[in-house]
């Protein structure tokens, strides 16, 4: 379980690392949903950075592989899920890397109120999802 | 020089999210599980992202300027507004629905499989979406 911890704090400094570098050498913030965003509503021939970038992202999945991933829907749950994320995270301008890493590392009121709003209500989905079945047991 | 340094910080991104096991979505829930059994190991996580990235952080707003010089506007610290409520409230539900949020979204498409194309494909609709609505201040 130490292990554990020491790996997820490692995966963290890695991730930091690649916030504090775009945005010293690029001057650009690491959040994920704006960068993807502006991709496919075709920036991306003006802007090769975030291409870049996005395809520095996948390469370690490719590389490494993926192991030991279970999904927790099937096709149509992670759809309507990906509609929620990519419409939510774009209204909200931001997700967990461009609130919850990047605006707090910049200690953003914004990004604090945006990342506790996100973090309780996926709370409370999957509280609802995993222990909510007294709500509809008659 | 922008294209590499973003390629390597995407690389290294890339990396933190596959050694920290933030991709693994039973993982995601596990973490959001707090009434089960809540692992917090994810906490760590984005403590040492923001432990590392803060400092850079403070760097470039007092500077207003990256390392080799070129100015940099960071984005508005302050305004609280509805958008941003809703938004992050939708993107909740989403994220706690599957776990998954959109930066491991992308290393899972490096599996190939139905589901992460499924959520990819659903994420691109969602942020193509909101391009459809009557005119609102545009988020950046």
């Amino acid at each position: 379980m130490t292990a554990d911890y020491w790996r997820a704090l490692a995966g963290g400094g890695l991730i930091g690392t690649a916030a504090a570098m775009l945005l010293l050498l690029n001057g650009k913030i690491a959040g994920i949903s704006g960068i993807f965003g502006n991709v496919i509503r075709g920036v991306f021939g003006i802007q090769r950075w975030r291409a870049a970038f996005l395809l520095g992202l996948v390469l370690p999945g490719a590389v490494f592989g993926l192991r030991g991933i279970e999904f927790a829907q099937g096709v149509p749950g992670l759809a309507l899920s990906g509609l929620l994320v990519g419409f939510g995270t774009r209204l909200g301008s931001g997700c967990t890397s461009g609130h919850g890493v990047c605006g707090l590392s910049n200690l953003s009121r914004r990004s604090l109120v945006a990342t506790l709003t996100f973090m309780a209500v996926a709370a409370a989905t999957v509280f609802i999802v995993r222990h909510g079945d007294f709500l509809w047991r008659s | 020089m922008a294209f590499l340094s973003a390629l390597i910080a995407g690389i290294l991104f890339g990396s933190g999210l596959l050694l920290s096991r933030m991709c693994d979505p039973q993982r995601v829930l596990g973490f959001l599980d707090v009434a089960g059994r809540w692992n917090p190991a994810l906490a760590f996580t984005m403590g040492g992202a923001i432990l590392v990235a803060a400092p850079a952080f403070w760097y470039v707003r007092t500077r207003q300027r990256t390392l080799l010089g070129e100015p940099v506007q960071l984005p508005d610290r302050f305004k609280i507004n509805l958008p941003l409520i809703t938004g992050a409230a939708v993107f909740g539900v989403g994220w706690g629905l599957s776990g998954i949020c959109p930066g491991p979204s992308l290393l899972l498409l490096a599996g190939g499989t139905a589901q992460s194309l499924a959520f990819v494909g659903g994420l691109i609709a969602g942020s193509l979406a909101l391009g459809l609505l009557p005119q609102r201040s545009k988020a950046s």
